[in-house]
């Protein structure tokens, strides 16, 4: 069983390659950064990085990061959830009743309990009656979507402002902003300079109006990359995801490792339904999740089953989200030219190492992105839509091959397997 | 299998589909008392008698599912999760929505190569998983789910470019008369008939039967499913296995629109029936991926669904409790086959020892009862 301590927290493990590994992510981070800054300076669209856009990107990463954080609980003790989207479904309709009725604060804990009650069905399935992960995920999922507007629709109906399929406005939770910091960070952004005017807006986004609930994300995140690589429960939870009937022999009570990091997995899920009810629209809607349990699940493995790699996933399809939202056709028209770049870059890589055929792919693949680029003015909203999709696909394709899931993901385990 | 209908086996194989459907009606009745609604509305209403209309159009709705089921079980038979159903089956109706509106070709031969096409398309689109699970190892579940969205974005663009607007309904051009499959009176006095291509149903059902239990490439599907390893030692491709039974799925995907695009809307249009994809998905699994199986399965779901029509009227109940009843169905229905799997091998355990025990010369080897 390998077990690597993560990138996100001070490393105690002296391995080397670790640390190189860590330095790595942030110089990834900064050649992202400048890059975007480049091309920004280039094209002229300024929309692609300003406070607007990054501030609603941070808002579409959140629910996915927790979405992906969700997949993380549940997968690392060896249950895949592809029901994480029914759960997000059931925290939305939580967050909507409770939260309409009683305020936001009991919205998002009734949609943790929403969530969860999704997760109990998961588990109780998977763990107990040893059903395949995918069939009881897909059931869920269907089960969630009835569940939500049936509920909606008892709920809702007849309410001022509301109506069979959505519920009236809902309140916000508190919100904060760091005045000066704000304001200051405005002015310097409508500068346009190369990188600092980038930096200026990406501070002004995250001390201008920043949720409360985005800070909890952030705390959750934090908070489960120490409880699960750094403490003993997270060791034993990790290993029910890895060799359960080692685990077993150890000692563990497998079944309810895999029961508790389900029933959090929904809870988790759930809350990030709750910040799309409460932060993104102001109300519940039947279907506005929009399949973010999905992009959730895809973060997920493109950060490598990883905290911080699944941060820096939903960084990605927040960010291509937001700005399809936001900025629209130009600066996804700008967004073209830096996948060619990206793909010419691992062009220039595969082909060092020798992969041939890859680097002819990602070659044309990027000439291709370069060609639209330069033959169009716009990108119609239609393929604005599909770019996180899109970008799934792409990743998940260049990087699937250096990602390694919990060896018993998904593996139907019993109770006395271990001989 | 000693060849001989016993009444045990047979009320084992019906008892977990059964406990799963009572289960899922007790459920629902929860929910409902929990909400407040009527609960024996809701049962008098699901278990009222459907008028002819409805009959037909139970069995309209049905031979669709059950297309999308027979799409989904191809890949389930391999442990291939297609979830993709939808996105293929959509492209593909678009691609033969477009085709046959130029009326290029005289009637049935119009029909017949925009049948093809759709097959074609929509074994392409699911082809893209196929090749990015053999080449890239995406697991197909998530690539589908992918292909699904960006399948709904791609029609709606290339409907925008091809379409024409007829009041608030963006569609094709509607297809030339002659291209249009006329219905089969099913019931005499009924005053709907049975869309025509439904019998792609019947087909297709005669055809995923014969490929999977009399073809060499039936007969590797099922060993790559079961065991992947095993497959591989016995020689088998297993990376063109996957490539292969995805295009099929696909191509069968392809034919889900068929019977409505011909036979009821003649065009593709903005408000195309959707989410039969995923309910193929659910029937596939409550069928356990065998012919006869998804044929029940999708006339239970189609029953549901049309019933859950009255809800609203006769019970005041919101019609969308169905989707609930049919999710626990799913989800049932595996945990029942697994009760009664368990069931099973301990009566089988039982009656083993019992036969050691009482020294029967050479006690006939049972074997394992197939899951």
């Amino acid at each position: 069983m390998t077990v690597a301590p993560d990138e996100l927290l001070p490393a105690a493990a002296p391995a080397e390659p670790v640390i190189r590994r860590r330095i790595s992510i942030w110089i990834w981070l900064l050649l992202g950064f400048g890059l975007i800054s480049f091309v920004r300076v280039l094209t002229g669209a300024n929309e692609m990085d300003s406070t607007g856009t990054l501030r609603e990107a941070v808002n579409a990463s959140v629910p996915i990061a927790l979405a992906a954080l969700a997949g993380l609980w549940s997968e690392r003790a060896g249950v895949v959830n592809i029901g994480l989207e029914g759960m997000m479904i059931l925290g939305t309709i939580g967050a909507g009743y409770f939260g309409y009725w009683y305020g936001p604060w009991a919205g998002i804990v009734g949609a943790m309990i929403f969530g969860a009650l999704g997760a109990a069905l998961h588990a109780l399935a998977t763990v107990t009656f040893g059903v395949d992960h995918i069939v009881s995920g897909v059931a869920i999922n269907i089960i969630a979507i009835g569940t939500a507007a049936f509920l909606a629709d008892t709920f809702f109906s007849g309410l001022k402002g509301g109506g069979p399929t959505q519920s009236p406005p809902i309140d916000a939770p508190l919100s904060i902003t760091v005045p000066g910091l704000s304001d200051a960070m405005g002015s310097l952004e409508a500068k346009h300079w190369f990188l600092v005017s980038d930096l200026a807006s990406l501070v002004g986004a995250i001390t201008t109006g920043l949720s409360i609930l985005t800070l909890l994300a952030v705390a959750l995140i934090v908070g489960s990359a120490f409880l699960l690589w750094r403490t003993a429960f997270g060791l034993r939870l990790r290993s029910c995801g890895e060799s359960p009937t080692a685990a077993e022999t150890l000692g563990v009570n497998v079944y309810r490792y895999k029961f508790m990091a389900v029933l959090v997995s929904g809870a988790i899920a759930g809350l990030g339904g709750a910040f799309i009810v409460l932060i993104s629209s102001g109300l519940y809607q039947n279907g506005q999740t929009g399949g973010r349990g999905y992009i959730g699940l895809a973060a997920m493995i493109f950060g490598n089953w990883r905290p911080a790699g699944l941060v820096l996933g939903a960084g990605l399809f927040g960010y291509t989200d937001a700005l399809q939202l936001r900025a629209g056709g130009e600066a996804v028209h700008a967004l073209l030219i830096i996948i060619a770049i990206v793909l010419l870059g691992v062009a220039v890589l595969q082909y060092r190492r020798g992969l041939r055929f890859p680097a002819v792919m990602s070659l044309l693949i990027g000439l291709a992105f370069a060609l639209w680029f330069f033959t169009t003015d716009a990108v119609p909203s239609d393929f604005t839509r599909m770019t996180p999709y899109v970008t799934t696909i792409l990743v998940l394709g260049l990087a699937s091959q250096r990602l390694r899931m919990p060896a018993a993901d998904g593996v139907r385990y019993r109770r006395g397997q271990a001989g | 299998m000693g060849g001989k209908l016993d009444a045990r086996r047979i009320g084992l194989a019906l008892a977990a589909p059964v406990l799963a459907i009572i289960v899922a009606l007790l459920i629902t009745c929860v929910i409902l008392l929990a909400s407040g609604s009527s609960v024996s509305g809701f049962l008098s209403t699901i278990f009222s008698a459907p008028a002819e209309r409805n009959v037909v159009n139970i069995i309209n709705n049905a031979s669709i599912l059950y297309l999308s089921g027979l799409a989904a079980a191809i890949g389930f038979r391999m442990n291939l999760f297609n979830i993709g159903v939808e996105g293929q089956y959509r492209v593909a109706v678009f691609a033969a929505a477009v085709f046959a509106s130029y009326g290029w070709l005289p009637g049935p031969l119009n029909v017949l190569v925009a049948i093809l096409l759709a097959m074609v398309v929509g074994a392409a689109w699911a082809a893209i998983a196929g090749l990015l699970k053999v080449t890239r190892g995406i697991s197909e579940v998530i690539s589908t789910i992918m292909l699904n969205a960006i399948a709904v974005s791609l029609t709606a663009y290339l409907l925008r470019q091809v379409g024409v607007t007829t009041g608030s309904n963006l569609a094709t051009k509607t297809l030339p008369e002659d291209s249009w499959v006329a219905g089969i009176p099913l019931l005499p006095s009924a005053p709907n008939e049975l869309l025509g291509l439904s019998v792609l149903a019947v087909l297709g059902g005669i055809a995923y039967s014969v490929l999977l239990n009399r073809s060499k490439f039936g007969f590797n599907l099922r060993a790559t499913g079961t065991s992947a390893s095993a497959a591989v030692a016995s020689g088998i491709d297993v990376r063109r296995m996957v490539v292969v039974s995805m295009l099929i799925s696909g191509a069968v995907a392809g034919l889900i629109g068929m019977p409505l695009l011909f036979g009821s809307s003649h065009a593709y249009g903005t408000t195309f029936q959707s989410g039969i994809g995923f309910a193929g998905v659910a029937v596939a699994l409550l069928g356990r991926n065998n012919p006869i199986g998804i044929a029940f399965g999708a006339l239970l779901f189609s029953y549901l669904a049309e019933q859950s029509n009255l809800l609203e009227i006769n019970a005041e109940v919101s019609p969308d409790i169905i989707a609930i009843t049919q999710g626990v169905i799913v989800l049932t229905v595996v945990i029942a086959y697994e009760v009664v799997r368990r069931y099973r091998a301990a009566l089988e355990q039982q009656r083993v020892a019992a036969e050691l025990s009482s020294s029967a010369p050479a006690a006939e080897a049972t074997p394992e009862a197939t899951r």
